[in-house]
């Protein structure tokens, strides 16, 4: 679990939570609720719907992202992605910021309480498992494709009522990798690492068969050819890209998760490193939308979702080490933002009230057409 | 057991002096929830390894407390008490162990969703403190001075975007001789104003000459230290059922002997240089997080009147291909990231000096190191302003000062 240190000698000022300059000459339109109505939405609605969510990972603050001093590093989403979205400015994390426990969070519509560091599953039915319970979807159906550590138990749950045999099949890439890699180098283990919190912690998981098995029976790749495409990437994130890229072209599943988590480099505290992990992120988030547009799948009835798991501390928070960090649980580590877009969802539309991540599953529910029973938030009224 | 219950022979583990500082307090300890005590604890512990101005605002803070009726007591600290601890949590031992308790008790916070109450309290006790305790004003001005971009030939990064609404940007600085300008400097105020700790030299890279009234910090003079403690790391990381949570309680009781450090030396500085490297994210291999955190630190904990921070290029991040490759090439320097860091890191060494008393007052300059570019941040100086004076750095100081 992130680990904030809590001085009370420390805790000075308050960033401000005033939201109105975000996106300031984007020339977006500020949208209403009452703007958005139902009926506007339904004939647009297709008969085969695919859903690909997005966690623009590791934390990443608003200053560096979509407000005004942040648009430079994401263009991509700023010149291809926005004016075809609905975008809220105000999505509020009141859970742990831990990035599996959030991630975790965001899967369930519930604030999950599970340690952070520890391989285990959500204590909540996940919206994977509400989606193929309902919607009576095989497993091939519903996909996770995630950083290592912890993340391979956050398909499915341990609800009774749910879990075992109800819930995504998760992609480790880097797990892939490390099975592919027949002869690693001391540095190769280094790739393993995404809990950039502590530089040396990988919890080892699954066999090396299964994870070669997955890369051939599945994605059909060879570990050959895996390995040798591998070396032509610069990060993590970008082998999780290209994972997605042959699930897409190979499963063509109907939902579609997919955690990033180059940014949380931050924790490194080189801030040079934590803008890149931003630009690469948006560059990756550029590219997903481009190959779901171009896959005959997915073009036309995908809806993407793209939204941080939660943000990183202000810098004037004396409590924490402003973008290093997000352990201080101040707004600006708690408030990010989200954006939707596909058939139905309004275009270039900007909503200024808040949120809460725990909204995401409800409304997703409402999109597909499950029910998210135990999920607590609401669906987002403008999105559905 | 609960704050209620301490006695004096509760603290016999204690150095002597933080012991006969908790005895001399116990009436007002006792009176404190155990939602805040371990965290006041933890400070009185390490008395005997704290600055100066961290004593002096220790002895100050359990003066004001013991200066509080029982109903001010309530009234300060009644968000505190209303925090839920588990009967777990409040069996450790928090008094000879708090900083260990204070790691769970984030933990449950965050669990038990209680942060928020909790921040809420802090934030009214810190109002409290600020308002109740007369903040020691510096002797003079407080003067911080952050140079960048060390190694960079040229750039066309548009430098000090976050600080130039506060100061003035020069664009005609002469470069010549300007670091020697600038500790010359630190020098002066050092021997004119001989305070414990209270001028400082942060290098991110090799110390260049300097005088010996001034403390000095630098990433190279610790690479033995940083290669223990690697060293230290990979081998603790090796052992059945080391995770993440027991690796930093590891790392927090390591002693400067434990790192190599050798007895005798400055004591209270060793044990901060070992705080540096185990309790900084980042420190122990990049260099731009080593001078930014140790900058913090200093700014915090020691309070100097004069901080000159020197960034250094950091080795440059490896991007995965390459760590795939059979032969990775040796480390190299990461030039441009580095000065992006640097210049993230003047800010937040702004950010912190003025966090201390006399802000108002301070100083601040951050020079593109060896080109002409510069800012500088003070009362009498302009703020959104460019300037394009020719000066040199001296020039520069004496308009500041």
């Amino acid at each position: 679990m992130t680990q904030p240190r809590l001085n009370p000698n420390q805790i000075g000022f308050r960033p401000s939570s005033n939201r109105r300059e975000f996106l300031r000459n984007a020339g977006l339109t500020l949208g209403s609720t009452l703007l958005c109505t139902p009926v506007a939405r339904a004939a647009n609605i297709p008969p085969k719907k695919k859903l690909v969510v997005v966690t623009f990972g590791g934390g990443a603050r608003d200053q560096e992202t979509f407000a005004p001093e942040g648009q430079e590093n994401i263009p991509n989403m700023m010149r291809d992605l926005l004016p075809r979205a609905t975008f809220f400015t105000q999505v509020v994390n009141r859970g742990i910021l831990g990035h599996y426990v959030a991630t975790a969070s965001l899967a369930t519509g519930v604030y999950e309480t599970i340690n952070n560091f520890a391989a285990l599953p959500p204590e909540n039915p996940t919206v994977f498992e509400y989606y193929r319970k309902d919607l009576k979807r095989p497993s091939s159906d519903a996909w996770v494709v995630a950083p290592s550590n912890g993340f391979n138990r956050i398909g499915e749950s341990n609800h009774r009522s749910y879990g075992p045999g109800f819930g995504a099949r998760v992609v480790l890439p880097k797990y892939l990798l490390k099975a592919a890699m027949s002869e690693g180098g001391a540095d190769y283990q280094h790739l393993l690492r995404d809990n950039y919190e502590n530089p040396y912690y990988t919890p080892e998981l699954g066999n090396k068969e299964f994870e070669l098995q997955q890369l051939e029976m599945v994605l059909k790749l060879s570990a050959t050819d895996f390995r040798t495409h591998a070396k032509t990437l610069s990060s993590p994130d970008e082998l999780s890209l290209y994972i997605v890229r042959q699930l897409i072209r190979q499963v063509a599943p109907s939902f579609l998760w997919i955690t990033m988590h180059d940014i949380d480099v931050a924790h490194a505290g080189a801030y040079s490193l934590y803008i890149d992990g931003i630009r690469r992120t948006d560059r990756l988030c550029g590219e997903l939308w481009k190959l779901l547009e171009s896959e005959p799948e997915y073009s036309g009835k995908t809806t993407l979702v793209i939204l941080p798991d939660f943000g990183r501390d202000a810098d004037e928070d004396a409590g924490g080490n402003g973008f290093q960090h997000h352990r201080t649980g101040d707004a600006a580590a708690r408030t990010t933002w989200l954006m939707a877009m596909g058939p139905g969802i309004r275009e270039g539309v900007v909503y200024d009230r808040a949120v809460e991540s725990l909204d995401l599953v409800p409304t997703l529910g409402a999109m597909l057409g499950f029910s998210p029973s135990l999920a607590h938030g609401k669906p987002i009224s403008e999105l559905v | 057991m609960l704050p209620s219950d301490l006695k004096s022979d509760d603290f016999r583990a204690y150095p002597p002096e933080a012991r006969k500082l908790a005895v001399d307090s116990l009436s007002a300890l006792r009176r404190l929830p155990l939602s805040f005590l371990p965290n006041l604890l933890r400070e009185l512990i390490e008395y005997h390894d704290k600055f100066p101005a961290e004593r002096a605002a220790l002895e100050k803070e359990l003066a004001n407390l013991a200066s509080l009726s029982d109903s001010q007591v309530s009234d300060l600290f009644g968000d505190f008490s209303r925090i839920t601890l588990s009967p777990k949590l409040e069996r450790t031992d928090w008094v000879n162990s708090p900083a260990q308790f204070v790691e769970q008790l984030s933990a449950a916070l965050w669990t038990t969703h209680q942060l928020d109450a909790f921040r809420a309290a802090a934030t009214k006790y810190a109002d409290h403190l600020s308002s109740a305790i007369t903040a020691e004003m510096p002797p003079i001005p407080r003067l911080g001075i952050t140079v960048i971009g060390q190694g960079v030939t040229s750039s066309d990064v548009p430098l000090f975007r976050k600080l130039r609404p506060y100061g003035t940007y020069f664009s005609h600085v002469k470069p010549e001789n300007g670091l020697r300008l600038l500790l010359d400097a630190v020098a002066t105020r050092a021997k004119a104003h001989p305070v414990p700790y209270g001028h400082w030299y942060v290098d991110g890279g090799e110390l260049a000459d300097h005088d010996s009234a001034v403390t000095t910090i630098s990433y190279n003079a610790l690479t033995p230290i940083r290669e223990a403690l690697l060293n230290r790391m990979h081998s603790e990381t090796e052992r059945p059922g080391m995770g993440p949570e027991a690796l930093r309680s590891i790392m927090a009781q390591l002693q400067p002997a434990d790192l190599g450090m050798s007895r005798g030396d400055d004591r209270i500085l060793q044990r901060f240089q070992v705080k540096l490297l185990t309790e900084g994210s980042g420190t122990q291999v990049f260099s731009t997080s080593f001078a930014q955190w140790t900058a913090r630190e200093a700014l915090r904990r020691a309070q100097p009147l004069t901080l000159l921070v020197r960034f250094a290029p950091r080795q440059r991040q490896k991007p995965m291909n390459e760590l795939l490759s059979a032969n990775p090439n040796q480390p190299e320097l990461d030039v441009a990231g580095s000065l992006m860091d640097a210049d993230m890191g003047a800010y937040y060494n702004w950010l912190n000096q003025q966090r201390l008393s006399g802000a108002e007052n301070s100083r601040f300059l951050v020079w593109f190191e060896g080109h002409n570019s510069a800012l500088a941040i003070g009362p009498s100086i302009p703020r959104r302003t460019e300037s394009d004076s020719e000066a040199d750095l001296a020039k520069l100081l004496s308009w500041l000062l």
